[in-house]
């Protein structure tokens, strides 16, 4: 199989690796760079848990070849944080309980984080249409709703 | 209740943030497919196209050609160490890999080792296998018929399908109480198979330590020690010893009872592990998920309900069958093979109850597990709650009047139900009362009519629950002969800082924050002093882990068990400092005082420091107990429901408009947690009322096997829950505790399909079988005459 060499910035770091035509972004995420805070839940684009951004909007990395994020910007949940600052969106899930196994809450943040990007204050419906991408099997979407509204907020 | 700890000690009723957080928000989880070791091999598994066919050759050349495969295991090789077969929880027997037939799709039937997932997925193309197709059996009715082909031709002496006949409760009793009622109803009600789809898939990475004769499996289970002696059992032959077993159960993305099962994976993992020297990584993805694993549900129940005419509730009557598909597989306890089912009879003083269930094989995956509930009792629930409403649409009596005058009064419990169980505390009058009062339901009621003259569909649903958790009381509960207690150890450290183990494992339900809640209670150490630990078969003690709603009425019970024999021997050590007697000394909020003069007092963090520093003379140094705890009884959580929908005549789309959910699940540890478990938990409820389904063709070909097709609630149709609650203490848990993880999901689908069957009851609709889909709703109106 055709083998290509791909630079991809991560996090503010570029990274350079020889992979596969056929190789999953979420896999050159995990076990090229080990960051394994993203997951990958369903390998069809349903559950979100491998969304990451790719030039700031996020993407279903299980979907999307390592190939096509040669020479463009990829931000992971590892990137949330920085300088010891957690980002609104990581405050918001821990001080409004959006989360419980964990699973699905990096790939909820990037989107979130994104959303908020985009729209500075969010209605509730808003918040809802956007992470319905992602699902949750936890906590029924309520304090997500609120993790978010808590980063909004916190934001202005 | 206010809390009786400072907000610095967050001891029970304290909303503290969850100690679990600071790593999951940073990404810094532990997942198993996030553990990755030296050599690290992976598996991946051919698997059947056919739900019943005969294997006429398995041809691994190609396979083998394949850069990177190293090794295609089939049933021939586990065969030679004969580890082809393993038992089930519930004593069946089930493939772990087929040497003859392959018995449903999707079942396992090879499994190839290569040095990377790529490869070995590629190795999985190259396996070819010859199959002869078998008369598939996917109807469980049609598999009581005589002369219904014969499914597990394994089992010497068996001349039918079925797997077990269960009955409880007094037949003749009952029989005569619907002879003499004024009124019978019967209502047929299929629950269909559904899957706990939690967002994590099962897997594990085993590695056998050749030197060592070590085994370590990191995997995707709720009960650790459990697995480590079904391994011991099953592998005892080829030299695998308990204690060379370590079953490591890391971060867990959900398990809702889909972890609990052996999955043949797990097994040749570990098989090709030993085989190779190499550590081994198996990652189920979502289709395999779905299509194999454990399901839940798939009863055909027919219920029956005999009332006087004043609605008063007088007899109960269910026969139900079970579709275990190719084995039972369930993970109930032992002597329970319809699990709790018998908590039937739910919120009502029934005199006169019988129940029976027919267990059936077929050519499905192997199953029967809870999907977050406690073993049936979804299905239990269900049953009562729906047959409640069809007996007041039978009477014209309004759903609430109809529960608030049969509910068992609070003044009788202890409360000895018909069907033999002790609830131990309750007040649903209380519960559905609230609800009423929260959601306005005279209001309703009247906006409801209104709506009805205009022709717009509206309709309101109660649910008014009585879940039974906490499994359970040695004398009836073992898995395998193991009782059910639950454990906890607890180190208290010469500088008052405490290391809690127990035996039990979270899947998401924040024991790390709960469980140090519990020992800051009893003991006064602040919870973010308290670590602690679950998971780790080497450390922890034995415990038979988390589902069932089982970790706070056993192992947080054992916690405070262990935290009071500390709290024992901590009151000698204070009596050594203060030079007075035991008897002189009061306990209060971290420290023992002396009676009369409350100046004089020592901390539990002084007491910590003296155990190791300046005990009395006889005495052993350190401040540690373990408890293995026995629960008295089981826990009877239960709540009021009431959900509103609007209904589409364009669409048949159920839209839930509001849903208001009062649970009581005695004390609280964890406000803030509790709340988060009743939101999943309604939305796991709602999942299989209005989405989820997995169904077969006559040929068993699964329909919904990947997330395409099973539909799991979005953000978009999850309403916005509204949760209250009312308090009345367990009177025999150490805590006041009861479980709460699955009340909401057990609670909430009667009062969803309650609420549609209201809105189309004066259309002559008196049931509708879940999932109410818009397509089913559609025919509904469509026949009715009032589709738009």
């Amino acid at each position: 199989m055709a083998m290509h060499k791909i630079t991809v910035t991560v996090n503010g770091t570029a990274h350079s690796a020889e992979v596969e035509s056929r190789f999953l972004l979420v896999h050159f995420i995990r076990e090229v760079l080990g960051l394994t805070g993203t997951h990958i839940g369903c390998d069809t684009t349903h559950c979100g848990a491998c969304t990451v951004l790719l030039d700031g909007e996020p993407v279903k990395s299980c979907t999307v070849l390592a190939v096509q994020a040669h020479g463009r910007r990829v931000m992971t949940v590892e990137g949330l944080e920085r300088d010891g600052k957690l980002d609104p969106i990581q405050e918001g899930f821990m001080q409004e309980h959006g989360l419980q196994c964990g699973f699905c809450t990096p790939g909820m943040m990037m989107t979130g984080h994104a959303l908020l990007r985009r729209t500075k204050n969010p209605s509730e419906a808003e918040i809802r249409q956007a992470i319905s991408g992602n699902l949750c099997r936890c906590t029924g979407y309520v304090n997500i709703v609120k993790a978010v509204q808590y980063a909004a907020a916190k934001q202005q | 209740m206010a809390p009786k700890t400072t907000a610095e000690v967050g001891g029970m009723g304290h909303a503290i943030k969850r100690k679990e957080d600071p790593r999951f928000i940073r990404g810094q989880g532990r997942y198993v497919d996030d553990i990755t070791l030296p050599g690290m091999l992976y598996l991946d598994i051919v698997r059947s196209p056919y739900a019943h066919a005969k294997i006429k050759a398995i041809r691994t050349e190609q396979a083998l050609k394949v850069p990177g495969v190293l090794a295609v295991i089939t049933g021939e090789t586990l065969a030679q160490y004969n580890l082809h077969w393993m038992p089930t929880l519930m004593s069946d027997t089930q493939m772990v890999l087929p040497t003859e037939k392959v018995m449903y799709q999707a079942q396992e039937v090879a499994g190839v080792i290569a040095t990377s997932r790529y490869a070995a997925a590629d190795g999985v193309d190259a396996v070819e296998v010859d199959y002869e197709p078998l008369p598939v059996v996917v109807d469980p009715f049609k598999a009581l018929e005589p002369g219904a082909p014969v499914l597990r031709t394994d089992k010497k002496d068996k001349k039918d399908n079925r797997i077990f006949h269960w009955e409880v409760g007094d037949r003749a009793g009952t029989d005569r109480a619907f002879t003499e009622a004024d009124v019978k109803v019967t209502q047929h009600i299929y629950l269909p198979r559904i899957h706990v789809a939690s967002i994590e898939t099962c897997g594990c990475v085993a590695d056998f330590d050749r030197v060592r004769g070590k085994l370590t499996v990191y995997m995707t289970t709720q009960a650790p020690h459990a697995i480590r002696t079904v391994v011991a059992l099953v592998a005892g032959h080829v030299g695998l010893s308990e204690e060379k077993i370590r079953i490591v159960s890391p971060d867990i993305g959900g398990g809702f009872g889909g972890k609990v099962p052996v999955y043949p994976g797990y097994v040749i993992a570990i098989a090709a592990s030993v085989v190779t020297g190499h550590p081994v990584k198996w990652i189920e993805d979502r289709m395999e998920n779905l299509q194999a694993d454990s399901f839940a549900r798939d009863y055909h129940i027919r219920a029956e309900l005999a009332a006087k005419k004043d609605g008063t509730m007088t007899a109960l009557r269910i026969k139900t069958v079970a579709d275990h598909g190719y084995a039972d597989a369930a993970a109930n306890p032992s002597k329970f093979p319809a699990g709790l089912f018998s908590i039937c009879t739910g919120s009502y003083g029934f005199k006169n109850a019988f129940a029976e269930v027919d267990g059936v094989y077929t050519n499905k995956p192997p199953g029967g597990i809870a999907y977050r509930c406690s073993f049936r009792v979804t299905e239990a629930v269900h049953t009562i709650e729906r047959m409640a409403d069809v007996l007041a649409q039978e009477l014209k009596l309004d759903p609430a009047d109809l529960r608030l005058k049969n509910f068992i009064p609070p003044e009788k419990f202890p409360y000895r139900s018909a069907l033999g169980w002790e609830y131990d505390s309750g007040n649903y009058a209380g519960a559905l009362k609230k609800a009423m009062e929260k959601i306005g339901y005279a209001q309703l009621r009247k906006e409801q009519a209104e709506k009805r003259k205009r022709g717009e569909l509206m309709g309101i649903g109660i649910s008014s629950f009585t879940e039974i958790v906490g499994a359970g009381p040695s004398k009836q509960f073992d898995i395998l002969g193991i009782k059910m207690f639950d454990s906890c150890e607890i180190r208290v450290h010469p500088t008052g800082k405490a290391t809690a183990r127990f035996g039990t494992k979270s899947q998401g339900q924040g024991h790390e924050t709960t469980y140090a809640q519990i020992v800051a209670e009893e003991l006064g150490i602040p919870a973010a002093h308290v670590e602690v630990e679950e998971g780790d078969t080497d450390t922890a003690p034995y415990g038979l882990g988390t589902y069932a709603s089982r970790s706070t009425p056993t192992a947080g019970a054992a916690g405070a068990m262990a935290a009071r024999k500390i709290r024992e021997k901590a009151k000698k050590i204070a009596a050594h400092l203060l030079e007075v007697g035991e008897e002189d000394l009061v306990w209060e909020l971290g420290k023992f005082s002396v009676t009369g003069a409350p100046q004089k007092s020592k901390t539990i963090q002084e007491i910590a420091f003296a155990a190791y520093t300046n005990h009395p003379q006889g005495m052993e140094a350190g401040l540690e107990a373990v408890s293995y705890y026995d629960p008295p009884n089981l826990t009877f959580p239960f709540g009021s429901y009431i959900c509103v929908v609007d209904i589409d005549r364009g669409t048949g789309e159920v839209k839930i408009r509001r849903f208001v959910a009062v649970d009581d699940c005695g004390n609280i540890i964890n406000p803030m947690i509790v709340d988060g478990q009743i939101h999943g938990g309604l939305t796991m409820g709602m999942a299989p009322a209005l989405l989820e389904e997995i169904s077969y063709d006559e040929n068993g070909n699964i329909q919904g096997g990947s997330f395409m097709d099973y539909l799991l609630p979005t953000a978009v149709e999850t309403p916005k829950w509204e949760t209250d609650k009312t308090v009345t203490p367990s009177p025999h848990h150490p805590l006041g505790a009861k479980g709460v993880g699955e009340s909401a999901t057990v609670g909430a689908p009667p009062a969803i399909v309650n609420a549609v069957v209201d809105a189309l009851a004066h259309l002559g609709v008196r049931h509708i079988d879940i999932p109410i889909t818009p397509e089913k709703v559609w025919r509904i109106l469509k026949e009715k005459g009032v589709a738009e």
